[in-house]
Protein backbone atom coordinates (compact mmCIF):
# COMPACT_ATOMS: atom_id res chain seq x y z
CA UNK A 1 0.00 0.00 0.00
CA UNK A 2 1.47 3.56 -1.26
CA UNK A 3 1.03 5.38 1.93
CA UNK A 4 0.35 9.38 1.05
CA UNK A 5 3.01 11.92 2.66
CA UNK A 6 1.39 15.54 3.64
CA UNK A 7 3.37 16.86 0.70
CA UNK A 8 1.01 14.91 -1.91
CA UNK A 9 -1.90 15.98 0.18
CA UNK A 10 -0.76 19.99 -0.45
CA UNK A 11 -0.60 18.96 -3.85
CA UNK A 12 -4.51 18.40 -4.08
CA UNK A 13 -5.18 21.30 -1.95
CA UNK A 14 -3.93 23.39 -4.13
CA UNK A 15 -6.05 22.34 -6.77
CA UNK A 16 -9.16 23.72 -4.17
CA UNK A 17 -7.29 26.76 -4.01
CA UNK A 18 -6.63 27.44 -7.53
CA UNK A 19 -10.31 26.64 -7.83
CA UNK A 20 -11.01 29.22 -5.20
CA UNK A 21 -8.87 32.08 -6.88
CA UNK A 22 -11.01 31.03 -10.25
CA UNK A 23 -14.72 31.67 -8.12
CA UNK A 24 -12.78 34.92 -6.40
CA UNK A 25 -12.30 36.16 -10.02
CA UNK A 26 -15.33 35.11 -11.08
CA UNK A 27 -17.39 36.65 -8.80
CA UNK A 28 -19.31 33.78 -8.10
CA UNK A 29 -19.34 34.28 -4.59
CA UNK A 30 -18.40 30.33 -3.62
CA UNK A 31 -14.66 30.72 -2.40
CA UNK A 32 -15.32 31.57 0.68
CA UNK A 33 -17.89 28.24 1.39
CA UNK A 34 -15.48 26.44 -0.54
CA UNK A 35 -12.36 26.96 1.75
CA UNK A 36 -14.34 26.78 4.50
CA UNK A 37 -15.63 23.13 3.63
CA UNK A 38 -12.32 22.35 2.60
CA UNK A 39 -11.06 23.08 6.06
CA UNK A 40 -13.67 21.22 7.95
CA UNK A 41 -12.88 18.66 6.04
CA UNK A 42 -9.52 18.56 6.90
CA UNK A 43 -9.91 19.24 10.50
CA UNK A 44 -13.34 16.97 10.96
CA UNK A 45 -11.17 14.01 8.88
CA UNK A 46 -8.07 14.51 10.59
CA UNK A 47 -10.39 14.47 14.29
CA UNK A 48 -11.89 11.30 13.45
CA UNK A 49 -8.58 9.44 12.37
CA UNK A 50 -7.43 10.34 15.88
CA UNK A 51 -10.33 9.01 17.53
CA UNK A 52 -10.85 5.76 15.31
CA UNK A 53 -7.04 4.82 16.18
CA UNK A 54 -7.51 5.53 19.69
CA UNK A 55 -10.71 3.82 19.28
CA UNK A 56 -8.82 0.71 17.69
CA UNK A 57 -6.77 0.62 20.39
CA UNK A 58 -8.50 0.58 23.33
CA UNK A 59 -11.37 -1.94 22.35
CA UNK A 60 -14.27 -1.43 24.66
CA UNK A 61 -17.74 -1.15 23.86
CA UNK A 62 -18.34 1.64 26.04
CA UNK A 63 -16.34 3.76 24.02
CA UNK A 64 -18.12 2.21 20.53
CA UNK A 65 -21.36 3.05 22.04
CA UNK A 66 -20.37 6.62 22.82
CA UNK A 67 -18.60 7.17 19.57
CA UNK A 68 -21.83 5.61 18.24
CA UNK A 69 -23.86 7.71 20.56
CA UNK A 70 -22.47 10.92 19.09
CA UNK A 71 -23.00 10.10 15.13
CA UNK A 72 -26.36 9.25 15.94
CA UNK A 73 -27.18 12.74 17.56
CA UNK A 74 -25.03 14.51 14.70
CA UNK A 75 -27.49 12.85 12.05
CA UNK A 76 -30.08 13.92 14.00
CA UNK A 77 -29.37 17.38 13.67
CA UNK A 78 -28.73 17.30 10.08
CA UNK A 79 -32.28 15.51 9.45
CA UNK A 80 -33.77 18.41 11.33
CA UNK A 81 -31.60 20.93 9.96
CA UNK A 82 -32.80 19.80 6.42
CA UNK A 83 -36.57 20.16 7.22
CA UNK A 84 -38.36 23.38 6.01
CA UNK A 85 -41.23 22.87 7.71
CA UNK A 86 -39.59 20.75 11.22
CA UNK A 87 -42.80 19.35 13.95
CA UNK A 88 -42.81 21.41 16.87
CA UNK A 89 -40.70 20.91 20.01
CA UNK A 90 -38.91 17.61 20.60
CA UNK A 91 -40.50 15.87 17.85
CA UNK A 92 -38.33 18.04 15.41
CA UNK A 93 -35.32 16.22 16.93
CA UNK A 94 -36.87 13.22 18.00
CA UNK A 95 -38.80 11.83 15.15
CA UNK A 96 -35.97 11.67 12.53
CA UNK A 97 -33.41 10.56 15.34
CA UNK A 98 -35.32 7.69 16.93
CA UNK A 99 -35.89 6.15 13.18
CA UNK A 100 -32.59 6.24 12.43
CA UNK A 101 -31.50 4.79 16.17
CA UNK A 102 -34.73 1.50 14.89
CA UNK A 103 -33.41 1.18 11.69
CA UNK A 104 -29.33 1.42 11.52
CA UNK A 105 -28.45 0.43 15.08
CA UNK A 106 -30.68 -2.78 14.58
CA UNK A 107 -29.03 -3.80 11.39
CA UNK A 108 -26.00 -2.64 12.10
CA UNK A 109 -25.73 -5.13 15.08
CA UNK A 110 -27.37 -7.78 13.20
CA UNK A 111 -24.43 -7.82 10.50
CA UNK A 112 -22.14 -7.66 12.97
CA UNK A 113 -23.19 -10.79 14.78
CA UNK A 114 -24.45 -12.97 12.13
CA UNK A 115 -22.71 -11.65 8.89
CA UNK A 116 -19.06 -10.76 9.78
CA UNK A 117 -19.06 -12.03 13.29
CA UNK A 118 -15.50 -10.65 14.39
CA UNK A 119 -14.31 -11.02 17.87
CA UNK A 120 -15.45 -9.45 20.11
CA UNK A 121 -18.56 -8.53 17.75
CA UNK A 122 -18.52 -4.59 18.49
CA UNK A 123 -14.98 -4.74 17.23
CA UNK A 124 -13.86 -1.30 16.27
CA UNK A 125 -12.45 -1.96 12.70
CA UNK A 126 -15.81 -3.15 11.96
CA UNK A 127 -18.66 -1.24 13.60
CA UNK A 128 -17.56 1.84 13.21
CA UNK A 129 -17.14 2.36 9.50
CA UNK A 130 -20.48 0.12 9.13
CA UNK A 131 -22.81 2.16 11.08
CA UNK A 132 -21.00 5.29 9.86
CA UNK A 133 -22.54 4.12 6.22
CA UNK A 134 -25.72 2.90 7.67
CA UNK A 135 -26.31 6.53 9.28
CA UNK A 136 -25.33 8.84 6.64
CA UNK A 137 -27.06 7.02 3.95
CA UNK A 138 -30.63 6.51 6.04
CA UNK A 139 -30.43 10.12 7.16
CA UNK A 140 -30.39 11.45 3.75
CA UNK A 141 -33.22 9.30 2.89
CA UNK A 142 -35.23 10.29 6.49
CA UNK A 143 -34.24 13.85 5.61
CA UNK A 144 -35.71 13.63 1.95
CA UNK A 145 -38.77 11.78 2.56
CA UNK A 146 -39.90 13.72 5.88
CA UNK A 147 -39.26 17.03 3.78
CA UNK A 148 -41.42 15.51 1.26
CA UNK A 149 -44.35 14.62 4.13
CA UNK A 150 -44.26 17.71 5.39
CA UNK A 151 -43.98 20.32 2.50
CA UNK A 152 -46.73 18.43 0.69
CA UNK A 153 -49.07 18.37 3.31
CA UNK A 154 -49.34 21.63 3.97
CA UNK A 155 -49.58 22.07 0.33
CA UNK A 156 -52.10 20.27 -0.24
CA UNK A 157 -54.08 20.78 3.37
CA UNK A 158 -57.16 21.50 1.76
CA UNK A 159 -56.89 18.09 -0.29
CA UNK A 160 -56.18 15.96 3.07
CA UNK A 161 -58.95 17.66 4.38
CA UNK A 162 -61.38 17.57 1.45
CA UNK A 163 -60.83 13.36 2.35
CA UNK A 164 -61.53 13.90 5.84
CA UNK A 165 -64.78 15.44 5.00
CA UNK A 166 -66.02 12.61 2.92
CA UNK A 167 -65.27 10.65 5.80
CA UNK A 168 -61.77 9.07 5.21
CA UNK A 169 -59.73 8.29 7.94
CA UNK A 170 -56.20 9.72 8.44
CA UNK A 171 -54.26 6.80 7.30
CA UNK A 172 -56.76 7.00 4.03
CA UNK A 173 -56.25 10.94 3.60
CA UNK A 174 -52.44 11.06 3.98
CA UNK A 175 -51.68 7.82 1.92
CA UNK A 176 -50.90 8.97 -1.31
CA UNK A 177 -48.57 12.09 0.10
CA UNK A 178 -46.70 9.11 2.19
CA UNK A 179 -46.21 7.16 -0.88
CA UNK A 180 -44.80 9.87 -2.85
CA UNK A 181 -42.28 10.89 0.30
CA UNK A 182 -41.69 6.76 0.56
CA UNK A 183 -40.49 7.42 -3.31
CA UNK A 184 -38.19 10.33 -2.72
CA UNK A 185 -36.72 8.59 0.18
CA UNK A 186 -35.81 5.80 -1.01
CA UNK A 187 -34.55 6.87 -4.94
CA UNK A 188 -31.32 7.91 -4.00
CA UNK A 189 -30.06 3.93 -2.86
CA UNK A 190 -32.02 2.59 -5.33
CA UNK A 191 -30.50 4.89 -8.27
CA UNK A 192 -27.13 4.13 -6.49
CA UNK A 193 -27.38 0.66 -6.67
CA UNK A 194 -28.82 0.32 -10.16
CA UNK A 195 -25.87 2.46 -11.97
CA UNK A 196 -23.34 0.78 -9.26
CA UNK A 197 -19.98 0.16 -11.17
CA UNK A 198 -21.70 1.00 -14.51
CA UNK A 199 -21.99 4.77 -14.42
CA UNK A 200 -19.76 5.38 -10.16
CA UNK A 201 -17.45 3.00 -8.76
CA UNK A 202 -18.54 3.35 -5.23
CA UNK A 203 -16.52 5.13 -2.57
CA UNK A 204 -16.02 3.00 -0.39
CA UNK A 205 -15.04 -0.38 -2.39
CA UNK A 206 -12.65 2.39 -4.45
CA UNK A 207 -10.99 3.27 -1.14
CA UNK A 208 -10.72 -0.05 -0.43
CA UNK A 209 -9.37 -0.24 -3.83
CA UNK A 210 -6.90 2.32 -3.44
CA UNK A 211 -6.09 0.70 -0.39
CA UNK A 212 -4.77 -2.74 -1.87
CA UNK A 213 -7.67 -5.47 -1.13
CA UNK A 214 -8.33 -7.75 -3.77
CA UNK A 215 -11.41 -6.34 -6.19
CA UNK A 216 -13.30 -9.11 -5.74
CA UNK A 217 -13.44 -8.62 -2.09
CA UNK A 218 -14.04 -4.81 -2.23
CA UNK A 219 -16.75 -5.77 -4.68
CA UNK A 220 -18.40 -8.27 -1.92
CA UNK A 221 -18.36 -5.72 0.99
CA UNK A 222 -19.57 -3.26 -1.07
CA UNK A 223 -22.64 -5.25 -1.79
CA UNK A 224 -23.03 -6.02 1.14
CA UNK A 225 -23.01 -2.78 2.52
CA UNK A 226 -25.74 -1.69 -0.58
CA UNK A 227 -27.98 -4.56 0.48
CA UNK A 228 -27.23 -3.04 4.28
CA UNK A 229 -27.79 0.43 3.39
CA UNK A 230 -31.34 -0.34 1.18
CA UNK A 231 -33.14 -2.02 3.68
CA UNK A 232 -31.64 0.48 6.63
CA UNK A 233 -32.90 3.50 4.51
CA UNK A 234 -36.47 1.59 3.81
CA UNK A 235 -37.26 1.05 7.51
CA UNK A 236 -36.15 4.10 9.00
CA UNK A 237 -37.77 5.82 6.04
CA UNK A 238 -40.63 3.53 6.85
CA UNK A 239 -40.80 4.55 10.56
CA UNK A 240 -40.10 7.95 10.42
CA UNK A 241 -43.20 8.15 7.76
CA UNK A 242 -45.13 5.66 10.20
CA UNK A 243 -44.72 8.66 12.88
CA UNK A 244 -44.87 11.91 10.75
CA UNK A 245 -48.19 10.50 9.29
CA UNK A 246 -49.77 10.05 12.87
CA UNK A 247 -48.00 13.01 14.32
CA UNK A 248 -49.69 15.76 11.64
CA UNK A 249 -53.43 14.34 12.98
CA UNK A 250 -55.11 14.35 16.11
CA UNK A 251 -56.90 11.15 17.66
CA UNK A 252 -60.45 12.90 16.12
CA UNK A 253 -58.64 12.25 12.57
CA UNK A 254 -58.23 15.95 12.22
CA UNK A 255 -55.14 17.21 10.19
CA UNK A 256 -53.07 19.07 13.07
CA UNK A 257 -50.65 21.84 10.81
CA UNK A 258 -49.90 22.93 13.93
CA UNK A 259 -47.50 20.65 14.98
CA UNK A 260 -45.27 22.03 12.24
CA UNK A 261 -43.14 25.14 12.37
CA UNK A 262 -43.44 27.37 9.74
CA UNK A 263 -40.05 27.66 7.39
CA UNK A 264 -37.15 29.00 8.71
CA UNK A 265 -35.86 32.00 6.58
CA UNK A 266 -33.14 31.66 4.97
CA UNK B 1 -84.81 10.83 11.00
CA UNK B 2 -82.08 13.01 12.10
CA UNK B 3 -81.92 15.51 14.72
CA UNK B 4 -78.71 17.82 14.68
CA UNK B 5 -78.06 19.51 18.35
CA UNK B 6 -74.91 22.23 18.75
CA UNK B 7 -74.62 22.88 22.47
CA UNK B 8 -72.62 25.50 23.99
CA UNK B 9 -69.80 25.11 20.73
CA UNK B 10 -67.12 27.17 20.90
CA UNK B 11 -63.94 27.13 18.13
CA UNK B 12 -61.36 29.42 17.25
CA UNK B 13 -62.54 31.90 20.33
CA UNK B 14 -65.99 32.31 18.75
CA UNK B 15 -69.16 30.95 20.19
CA UNK B 16 -70.72 29.92 22.34
CA UNK B 17 -73.16 28.87 19.68
CA UNK B 18 -76.21 26.55 20.13
CA UNK B 19 -78.75 25.23 17.43
CA UNK B 20 -81.27 22.87 17.01
CA UNK B 21 -82.22 21.43 13.87
CA UNK B 22 -85.39 19.02 13.60
CA UNK B 23 -85.57 16.24 11.46
CA UNK B 24 -86.06 17.04 8.28
CA UNK B 25 -85.58 20.74 9.14
CA UNK B 26 -83.60 23.42 6.52
CA UNK B 27 -81.92 26.14 8.64
CA UNK B 28 -80.33 29.03 6.34
CA UNK B 29 -77.42 30.65 8.41
CA UNK B 30 -75.99 34.30 6.69
CA UNK B 31 -73.66 36.51 8.88
CA UNK B 32 -70.90 39.19 7.81
CA UNK B 33 -68.01 37.83 5.72
CA UNK B 34 -65.05 36.58 8.38
CA UNK B 35 -67.50 35.52 11.28
CA UNK B 36 -66.50 32.43 10.95
CA UNK B 37 -69.77 30.97 9.49
CA UNK B 38 -67.18 28.36 7.84
CA UNK B 39 -65.00 27.60 10.97
CA UNK B 40 -68.71 26.96 12.87
CA UNK B 41 -69.57 24.35 10.20
CA UNK B 42 -65.81 23.01 10.39
CA UNK B 43 -66.12 22.10 13.98
CA UNK B 44 -69.76 20.57 14.16
CA UNK B 45 -67.79 18.17 11.23
CA UNK B 46 -65.07 17.83 14.02
CA UNK B 47 -62.62 19.12 11.50
CA UNK B 48 -61.32 21.76 13.75
CA UNK B 49 -60.86 21.70 18.00
CA UNK B 50 -63.81 23.04 19.82
CA UNK B 51 -65.47 22.75 23.19
CA UNK B 52 -69.06 21.80 23.44
CA UNK B 53 -71.47 19.07 22.20
CA UNK B 54 -72.61 17.84 18.86
CA UNK B 55 -75.36 15.77 18.83
CA UNK B 56 -76.88 13.40 16.19
CA UNK B 57 -80.12 12.23 17.14
CA UNK B 58 -79.00 10.32 20.81
CA UNK B 59 -75.51 10.21 19.59
CA UNK B 60 -72.81 12.16 20.65
CA UNK B 61 -70.13 13.40 18.47
CA UNK B 62 -67.19 11.84 20.90
CA UNK B 63 -68.72 8.81 21.11
CA UNK B 64 -68.26 7.62 17.41
CA UNK B 65 -64.88 7.31 15.79
CA UNK B 66 -64.70 10.78 13.35
CA UNK B 67 -64.61 9.84 10.27
CA UNK B 68 -67.77 8.17 11.07
CA UNK B 69 -68.71 11.05 12.00
CA UNK B 70 -67.75 12.68 8.96
CA UNK B 71 -70.07 10.23 6.84
CA UNK B 72 -73.19 11.10 8.77
CA UNK B 73 -72.58 15.14 9.18
CA UNK B 74 -71.34 16.00 5.81
CA UNK B 75 -69.60 19.24 5.28
CA UNK B 76 -69.69 20.68 1.38
CA UNK B 77 -66.67 23.19 1.57
CA UNK B 78 -67.19 26.17 -0.37
CA UNK B 79 -64.33 25.49 -2.69
CA UNK B 80 -64.29 21.17 -3.31
CA UNK B 81 -61.46 19.72 -3.97
CA UNK B 82 -60.13 16.54 -6.07
CA UNK B 83 -57.06 14.48 -5.56
CA UNK B 84 -57.72 11.74 -8.76
CA UNK B 85 -57.65 12.89 -12.30
CA UNK B 86 -60.88 11.33 -13.35
CA UNK B 87 -64.72 12.41 -11.48
CA UNK B 88 -65.01 8.58 -11.77
CA UNK B 89 -61.97 7.71 -9.58
CA UNK B 90 -63.97 9.93 -6.58
CA UNK B 91 -67.15 8.24 -6.69
CA UNK B 92 -65.37 5.07 -6.11
CA UNK B 93 -66.89 3.41 -9.01
CA UNK B 94 -70.44 3.51 -7.67
CA UNK B 95 -73.54 4.75 -9.10
CA UNK B 96 -74.67 7.91 -8.60
CA UNK B 97 -78.53 8.81 -8.18
CA UNK B 98 -77.95 12.07 -8.17
CA UNK B 99 -76.08 13.18 -11.23
CA UNK B 100 -78.99 13.53 -13.77
CA UNK B 101 -81.42 15.51 -11.32
CA UNK B 102 -78.06 18.14 -11.33
CA UNK B 103 -77.73 17.81 -14.98
CA UNK B 104 -74.86 15.66 -15.93
CA UNK B 105 -74.87 12.30 -18.02
CA UNK B 106 -73.51 9.26 -16.37
CA UNK B 107 -71.01 9.86 -18.75
CA UNK B 108 -69.08 12.81 -16.58
CA UNK B 109 -67.96 10.06 -14.77
CA UNK B 110 -64.75 9.34 -17.41
CA UNK B 111 -64.27 13.50 -17.23
CA UNK B 112 -61.36 14.89 -16.78
CA UNK B 113 -61.29 16.73 -13.47
CA UNK B 114 -58.69 19.27 -14.73
CA UNK B 115 -61.31 20.33 -17.56
CA UNK B 116 -64.38 20.69 -15.39
CA UNK B 117 -65.77 24.47 -14.56
CA UNK B 118 -65.93 25.91 -11.38
CA UNK B 119 -69.93 25.39 -11.49
CA UNK B 120 -69.47 21.52 -12.55
CA UNK B 121 -67.49 21.25 -9.37
CA UNK B 122 -69.83 22.39 -7.63
CA UNK B 123 -72.49 20.32 -8.87
CA UNK B 124 -70.33 16.96 -8.54
CA UNK B 125 -69.06 17.66 -5.01
CA UNK B 126 -72.55 17.93 -3.49
CA UNK B 127 -73.55 14.46 -5.66
CA UNK B 128 -70.44 13.00 -4.33
CA UNK B 129 -70.69 14.46 -0.46
CA UNK B 130 -74.19 12.91 -0.88
CA UNK B 131 -73.06 9.51 -1.81
CA UNK B 132 -72.34 8.99 2.11
CA UNK B 133 -75.99 9.16 2.20
CA UNK B 134 -75.24 11.75 4.97
CA UNK B 135 -77.71 12.33 8.06
CA UNK B 136 -76.75 16.13 8.08
CA UNK B 137 -76.11 18.54 5.45
CA UNK B 138 -73.58 21.26 5.97
CA UNK B 139 -73.30 23.35 2.95
CA UNK B 140 -71.09 26.23 2.66
CA UNK B 141 -72.61 28.39 0.10
CA UNK B 142 -73.71 25.98 -2.10
CA UNK B 143 -74.36 27.80 -5.35
CA UNK B 144 -72.31 30.51 -5.47
CA UNK B 145 -70.46 29.75 -8.57
CA UNK B 146 -73.72 28.54 -10.13
CA UNK B 147 -76.08 30.03 -12.98
CA UNK B 148 -79.43 30.28 -12.08
CA UNK B 149 -81.32 27.28 -13.64
CA UNK B 150 -78.60 25.41 -11.78
CA UNK B 151 -78.97 27.14 -8.33
CA UNK B 152 -82.78 26.13 -8.82
CA UNK B 153 -81.55 22.51 -10.21
CA UNK B 154 -79.52 22.49 -6.38
CA UNK B 155 -82.13 23.71 -4.65
CA UNK B 156 -84.89 21.26 -5.54
CA UNK B 157 -82.25 18.35 -5.05
CA UNK B 158 -81.68 19.33 -1.47
CA UNK B 159 -84.99 19.19 -0.62
CA UNK B 160 -86.00 16.16 -2.07
CA UNK B 161 -82.95 14.38 -0.06
CA UNK B 162 -84.21 16.01 3.36
CA UNK B 163 -87.66 15.31 2.37
CA UNK B 164 -86.58 11.71 1.32
CA UNK B 165 -83.95 10.56 3.89
CA UNK B 166 -85.08 13.18 7.12
CA UNK B 167 -81.66 14.85 7.01
CA UNK B 168 -81.31 18.26 8.93
CA UNK B 169 -79.41 20.51 6.55
CA UNK B 170 -77.84 23.61 7.81
CA UNK B 171 -77.29 25.73 4.80
CA UNK B 172 -74.72 28.93 4.50
CA UNK B 173 -76.10 31.63 2.05
CA UNK B 174 -74.79 35.47 1.30
CA UNK B 175 -78.25 35.75 -0.68
CA UNK B 176 -80.92 36.64 1.32
CA UNK B 177 -83.08 35.60 -1.36
CA UNK B 178 -82.10 32.19 -1.24
CA UNK B 179 -82.27 32.32 2.68
CA UNK B 180 -85.68 32.58 2.84
CA UNK B 181 -86.25 30.21 -0.33
CA UNK B 182 -84.62 27.61 1.74
CA UNK B 183 -84.58 27.53 5.07
CA UNK B 184 -87.92 27.18 7.81
CA UNK B 185 -85.80 29.37 10.12
CA UNK B 186 -83.05 31.55 9.83
CA UNK B 187 -79.98 32.50 11.66
CA UNK B 188 -77.42 35.91 11.50
CA UNK B 189 -74.05 34.55 12.99
CA UNK B 190 -72.00 36.70 15.07
CA UNK B 191 -68.79 36.72 17.38
CA UNK B 192 -71.00 35.36 19.97
CA UNK B 193 -73.82 33.68 18.87
CA UNK B 194 -76.70 33.64 16.77
CA UNK B 195 -79.52 36.17 16.09
CA UNK B 196 -82.62 35.06 14.69
CA UNK B 197 -82.16 36.20 10.86
CA UNK B 198 -85.01 38.20 8.51
CA UNK B 199 -83.81 38.02 5.00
Amino acid sequence: MITLSALDLSLAACLVLALAALSWRMRLGLSGQLLVAAARTVVQLLLVGLVLKALFAHVHLLWIGGISLVMLLAAGREVMARQQRRFTGGWGFGLGTGAMFVSSFAIAILTLVTIIGADPWYEPQYAVPLLGMLLGNTMNGIALALDRLTATAWQQRAVIEQRLMLGATRHEAITDIRREAMRSGMMPIINAMSVAGLVSLPGMMTGQILAGSPPVEAVKYQILIMFLISAGTGFGVTTALWLAAKRLFDERHRLRLDTLNSPRNY
Amino acid sequence: MSRLQVNELRTHGRGPYSLYIADGECVSLRGPSGAGKSLLLRAIADLDPHQGQVQLDDTPCTQIPAPQWRRRVSLLPAESQWWADEVGSHFAGRECPWLRPLGFDPEVMGWQVSRLSSGEKQRLALARALMNRPQALLLDEPTASLDAANVAAVERLVAGYRTDTGAAVLWVSHDAAQAERVGARHLWLTATGFEEDRP
